[in-house]
């Protein structure tokens, strides 16, 4: 298939649809609204259905039925709206419903702003809603990557019977750039039918129920465990990241995921000319972080440089991966204010010079 | 000699027993909500909705496919079955706490897309499961353990009635409320649901029947002082009857006015 030129928000409802959703609840709140809205024209022609809900609230408890007859369902929001669908997610994961969640983040908190921000990695991969589940979490840095990544995610949340969640910022949402999407698509994992779904009961099989009630502290403790061996499973199988500039020696290791991953290839490639040696590796799943991949990159550099937009979350895990290894330093916007190439140069130019501040903890 | 079964435990619901108090009247809903699942022929199709509250354990009671919803969120739940699976027959099953408190934004808008789905809700005027709080549709004077001195309409303002007002709703519905506390009167019950049902079974409308139901352990008293409260305090404030059906014509979709129109191409 041509490669199309695309709006982010619609390569990733289009990518939806060629997975095989035919089904999207959401609430409109930008910086996200393209798709709700390519899906609302995109979704009848393919024999679908696109519903408004009249909350987020509604539409993920939309998202709770649509899964639990067996159908591969899409919403998409931004960070205060994410925050109404908390509730349903914990009931999602409880109730082992695979979801696709598109969070587009937006700078908080409270109302915050609609700008691009990177400020609810804890809320995805920390917890979010209540109880003792995880998320599968994965961070596109470009147009193309975020329909593939929404592809796998349909696969992965059908094998894991889990919700997962694609987090992007608005940069991601609202640039253009080409994407193709292949002719005949072969899914990421090897998937069973949907058994479990309650799609009326004829006698043949024992009922199925849809359902996260476990009174008996003996069962739910069962439960609990069979979740969390799912997600070690996750963490065993299903990290995800990239390295760039890795192959020859560099001084600093950049972590960075997303757009601003982007930035700081690009901050690299410029400072390399003027020898400045610098490498990066990105997170690609940000649930299951890439532990062991960033404490290894990290063993060929002096320092690690964290360069979110936020007030520095991802940089909790950097520190876990390192265990005090290495001295890490954080370069961050936040409020929805970006970060250009020549800031994260700048940054990277005083670590190496030590006239920058060390992260320390405690 | 052929032997007549003139009584059995309908299909459709489990061979189990209830949680629910003496003289609650959740038993005799679900039973005909069974009967009338089973007369229409629909069980192999349909798939339930519990609540949160006491018929939380619904899924248990109902030998069919069912979700536990989160509280109130229901109706958000069945449009997702719904939407996903026109063909099967989707119901609800709700009290006042989840559905006219808590679940208020997703009963409404429910109805009012008109979704094909059924929602039976049982009003007896207090939160059951949590010990007896006060409810949206708790009676002015009532007693409950967060209004130890009787409802003040002047502080919670007054009972909602959820049947009056989602039959204020323009699109086509049946809408109706019944009681259970006297065989006559869950005969007609019996009618509305089956009513109900039917009309989803014919793909025709949104379907809710409201059932005054008694609590008498949280309304701290005997099961048939309890049938007689309900008589006498709710049924005056909460009439029974048929409050909307799909065939009344001045509920049905009309094209705009002119002079409503007229906003649409400023």
């Amino acid at each position: 298939m041509a490669k199309k030129l695309m709006k982010g928000c619609e390569a990733i409802g289009e990518a939806a649809i060629h997975a095989g959703c035919k089904l999207f609840f959401g609430y409109p709140i930008t910086p996200q609204n393209e798709i709700p809205e390519y899906m609302s024209h995109r979704l009848p022609q393919v024999g679908g259905t696109f519903v408004q809900a009249e909350s987020e609230v509604a539409a993920s408890n939309m998202l709770y039925g649509a899964s639990g007859s067996g159908e591969r369902v899409l919403t998409s929001s931004s960070s205060p709206g994410i925050s109404l669908m908390m509730e349903a997610v914990s009931y999602l994961a409880g109730s082992e419903l695979p979801v696709v969640i598109v969070n587009i983040m937006r700078a908080g908190p409270g109302l915050g702003g609609i700008l691009p921000s990177q400020s609810d990695y804890f809320q995805a991969t920390k917890g979010g809603g209540h109880g003792d589940y995880r998320l599968l979490v994965l961070a596109p840095w470009s147009v193309q990557e975020a329909a593939d990544l929404v592809q796998d995610a349909f696969d992965l949340a059908d094998f894991y019977r889990n919700p997962v969640m694609v987090l992007g910022d608005g940069l991601i949402g609202q640039m253009m750039e080409p994407v193709e999407f292949g002719a005949e698509r072969v899914p990421c994992k090897l998937l069973a039918p949907k058994t479990w779904a309650a799609t009326g009961c004829d006698g043949s099989r024992p009922t199925n129920i849809v359902n996260s009630l476990f009174l008996d502290p003996e069962v739910l403790e069962q439960h609990n465990i069979k979740l969390k061996a799912k997600y070690d499973r996750m963490v065993r199988d299903e990290v995800r990241f990239a390295e760039y500039f890795t192959d020859e020696p560099y001084d600093l290791l950049l972590v960075a995921y997303g757009t601003v991953a982007r930035v700081c290839s690009t901050a690299i490639e410029d400072l390399r000319e003027q020898g400045v040696k610098a490498g990066l590796i990105r997170p690609v799943s940000l649930f299951p972080f890439p532990y062991a991949a960033v404490r290894a990159a990290a063993a060929k550099a002096k320092a690690v440089l964290v360069v979110e937009l936020s007030s520095g979350q991802m940089i909790e895990d950097v520190q876990l991966a390192l265990r005090g290894a290495k001295p890490v330093y954080f370069k961050g916007r936040q409020g929805g204010m970006l970060i250009s190439p020549d800031e994260v140069a700048e940054s990277i130019r005083e670590v190496l010079a030590g006239k920058a501040a060390e992260v320390v903890n405690g | 000699m052929a032997e007549t079964v003139v009584f059995s435990r309908p299909q459709a619901l489990a061979a189990v027993q209830t949680h629910y108090c003496p003289g609650c009247t959740h038993g005799v809903i679900h039973r005909m909500v069974a009967e009338v699942i089973d007369e229409l022929g629909l069980r192999a199709r349909t798939v339930g909705i519990a609540p949160v509250g006491c018929s939380v354990l619904a899924y248990n009671y109902f030998a069919m496919d069912f979700h536990e919803a989160s509280h109130g969120r229901a109706p958000a739940v069945a449009t997702g079955i719904k939407r996903a699976r026109p063909d099967l027959i989707v119901f609800t099953y709700q009290g006042d706490g989840d559905l006219a408190s808590i679940g208020m934004a997703e009963i409404v808008h429910c109805a009012n897309r008109g979704e094909k789905v059924t929602v039976v809700f049982v009003n007896n005027a207090i939160y059951g499961m949590t010990g007896g709080q006060m409810a949206p549709t708790t009676m002015p004077g009532q007693v409950a353990t967060t209004c130890p001195l009787g409802r003040d309409v002047e502080q919670a303002g007054h009972p909602i009635r959820v049947v009056e007002m989602i039959s204020t709703l323009r699109t086509p519905a049946f809408v109706a409320r019944a009681s259970v506390h006297t065989p006559l009167y869950a005969v007609n019950a019996k009618e509305m649901l089956r009513r109900a049902f039917r009309y989803q079974k014919d793909g025709t409308c949104f379907s809710l029947v409201e059932v005054l139901s008694t609590c008498p352990t949280n309304w701290g008293m005997p099961p048939a002082e309890a049938t007689r409260w309900l008589e006498k305090t709710m049924m005056p404030y909460y009439p029974l009857g048929v409050f909307k059906t799909p065939e009344r014509g001045d509920r049905a979709p009309r094209p705009l006015a002119p002079e409503e129109a007229v906003c649409r191409t400023m």
